[in-house]
């Protein structure tokens, strides 16, 4: 574009009227729309969904091997398949119904049995073990998987055909989970965070070593070496940084409100109904709900958080937890859109804090279940790079008229600008501080209600590309003006400043 | 657009009400079928005061837009934070001869539109934002 034009347009600070007289330029050819559209993948379903029924027969036994109707693989890329115990993965589905069902209605299973001859019985199984075990096998043996120099390649689907190419620099995060099972049976599952994709593309089963090297390579690619030397950087080497005591994280949960509130929900509301019901169905209805909420916010995250571990690696930073389940995640660091110091009321004390994590296209969301807060400011300054957590001293409080429009809240509301960060509180009991790098910002926001302007107040949002609004809530008018374009100003030039997306091509190399 | 759509909800509703209450319940409570014609009325100013608070801006580096006016919103979006322009325009929109220029940022919270542009404006402001906006992309 010219410099004329620009500089017209820096004039151009007045606004226009809606719609403007004329239109002072002829409409070009519809251009296509900046880069930096995710690379969308269609409507991502997991690769493969295998129903067998349990006790098929492995799956090189079963069915006619339709070998001819496998397309020969585009290129020299070397298509590789899942580990074969994967058809088995869905095998207690069924079982899981039928005991539920049995459970449900003994009187009616027994009937039911009863009137089944024998041969009907056989046959029926028979039908089900083959159907299943042929079902498993084919979706198994349609799916495959390659990596290019640029590409992830997926190719799945039995009767409806998906090819999926990912884009390797457009991946977020590659996790590798293992459920109870798997880790019996030596194999892991890998996860596939993409922008702009709702659900996550995962590649289930591989073998555990396996897998570990294909998330390595994958990174490794993502992060910008070259295909030849990528396969031999290997994993990266971790410096541990923070492991959190499963002692501490038992006292942490235990100082949390949310699981107690719930328990004595759970106790209170049931005998009230009772009282008023003598209906023992309405009881457990309301009890179990609750019972299980205080379950799964403690000794749910319990198990979940147990042994959680952060590294520092080249490629990101590591995050390993797990006490049934093992989750072994990466954090790439150019790829966090914003960080909440979650500090609820009873931790503050002991001066612990949680941090929580948007990432886009990504629901990684706990980077630290509980940590001191000196080590959790550390772990945040390496996702965010430059950044540094503002000490609540240094948060500016709402103006006092800002309790005509929210009473008693507006004490928790506070607001601190950085060189690198635009950082917002909200909350009473339970704090939350959330930090947006001034590079992620991807618009700015000004809104104010008819009874905000009677008070001269008004709330400042930022977006972030994760999808999530962090709003500076109840700043004097004048000033949130002031913010809106000083916020925007910021966002452009920490943009310009941004570390590039390929971060490790700037020298930090493994 | 939405003052008309105003009218002919309205309109209708008054004149039923109207007939219905003069038939029911006497010529007296026919009155009440002003109602809606008051609201109608009333409508037509605010929509006319909303309709002038529209505003959009090109600057040097972003788009700006500001529109309400009991409830005050201004957004602003950096050109480079574009990542999809959209030219939409409904079947009334059409017949009225208006377009509206919607953005799209990687946040789904940015509720960047301008309504009831004239398609050739509507047009152009797209091609300037997608050119300025390449001009400027970065990454998420």
């Amino acid at each position: 574009m010219s410099g004329a034009r620009e500089r017209e347009q820096d004039d151009a600070r007045a606004p226009a009227r809606v719609p403007p007289s004329a239109a002072d330029d002829p409409a070009r050819e519809a251009a296509p729309p900046p880069d930096g559209v995710p690379h969308p993948t269609d409507a991502p379903t997991p690769p493969e969904a295998a129903a067998p029924h349990p006790g098929s027969a492995p799956p090189a036994e079963a069915g006619p091997h339709p070998e001819s109707s496998v397309p020969p693989p585009s290129e020299d890329v070397r298509e590789r398949r899942l580990h074969p115990v994967t058809p088995l993965r869905r095998a207690w589905a069924p079982v899981a119904i039928l005991v539920g069902w049995a459970f449900h209605d003994p009187d009616g299973t027994q009937r039911r049995l009863s009137e089944l001859t024998t041969t009907t019985l056989a046959l029926g199984a028979t039908a089900v073990v083959v159907g299943g075990a042929l079902y498993g096998f084919l979706s198994w043996w349609f799916t495959h998987f390659a990596v290019t120099d640029t590409e992830l390649r997926i190719r799945t689907g039995l009767l409806f055909r998906r090819t999926a190419h990912i884009r390797l620099d457009r991946i977020q995060a590659v996790d590798v989970t293992q459920p109870l099972a798997a880790r019996l049976v030596g194999v892991a599952k890998l996860k596939l965070d993409v922008v702009g994709t709702e659900k996550k593309d995962e590649l289930a089963y591989l073998d555990e070593k396996h897998a570990a090297a294909l998330r390595a390579e994958l990174l490794a690619r993502a992060a910008g070496f070259a295909p030849e030397t990528a396969r031999e950087v290997g994993e990266a080497p971790v410096r541990n940084l923070l492991h959190v005591e499963p002692r501490m994280l038992a006292v942490s949960l235990l100082l949390t409100g949310a699981p107690w509130v719930l328990l004595v929900a759970a106790l209170v509301v049931p005998t009230f109904l009772w009282l008023i019901t003598h209906n023992a169905w309405t009881v457990i209805a309301t009890a179990l709900p609750m019972l299980g909420g205080a379950f799964a916010s403690s000794v749910g995250r319990f198990i979940a958080e147990y042994d959680w571990r952060v590294g520092e690696s080249p490629d990101g930073l590591r995050i390993d937890h797990g006490l049934l389940d093992k989750a072994h995640e990466t954090v790439p660091p150019g790829r966090v859109q914003t960080v909440h110091v979650v500090e609820p009321m009873l931790w503050r004390r002991l001066d612990w804090v949680r941090v929580e994590l948007d990432v886009a296209g990504s629901s990684n969301s706990v980077l630290v279940p509980v940590a001191p807060r000196a080590l959790a400011e550390s772990v945040i300054a390496q996702v965010l790079p430059g950044a540094r957590v503002p000490a609540a001293s240094e948060l500016s409080r709402p103006p006092k008229r800002a309790a005509w429009c929210v009473p008693v809240w507006w004490h928790g509301y506070g607001l601190a600008v950085t060189d690198a960060v635009f950082a917002a509180r909200h909350g009473l009991l339970r704090r939350r501080l959330s930090l947006v790098p001034h590079a992620k910002v991807q618009s700015v926001r000004l809104a104010q209600g008819p009874w905000e302007r009677f008070k001269d107040v008004a709330d400042v949002k930022v977006d972030t590309g994760a999808n999530k609004t962090v709003t500076a809530r109840l700043r004097g008018t004048a000033e949130a003006t002031e913010l809106l374009r000083a916020q925007a100003e910021r966002s452009r030039t920490g943009r310009r400043e941004a570390l590039p997306d390929r971060w490790m091509v700037g020298g930090v190399g493994g | 657009m939405r003052r008309m759509l105003l009218v002919v909800w309205l309109v209708p509703l008054a004149v039923a009400l109207g007939v219905l209450l003069g038939l029911f319940a006497g010529p007296g409570w026919a009155a009440f079928a002003a109602l809606p014609l008051a609201l109608a009325a009333w409508g037509w100013v605010l929509l006319g005061r909303n309709w002038r608070s529209w505003r959009y801006a090109e600057r040097a580096d972003d788009l700006l837009i500001s529109r309400g006016v009991l409830w005050r919103e201004e957004t602003i979006v950096p050109y480079g934070r574009m990542q999809l322009v959209e030219v939409t325009s409904g079947p009334v929109e059409r017949y009225f001869g208006l377009a509206g220029v919607q953005l799209h940022t990687a946040a789904a919270a940015t509720d960047a539109r301008i309504p009831g542009l004239d398609p050739k404006e509507a047009e152009r402001l797209r091609d300037r934002l997608t050119e300025l906006g390449e001009a400027r992309s970065a990454g998420l």
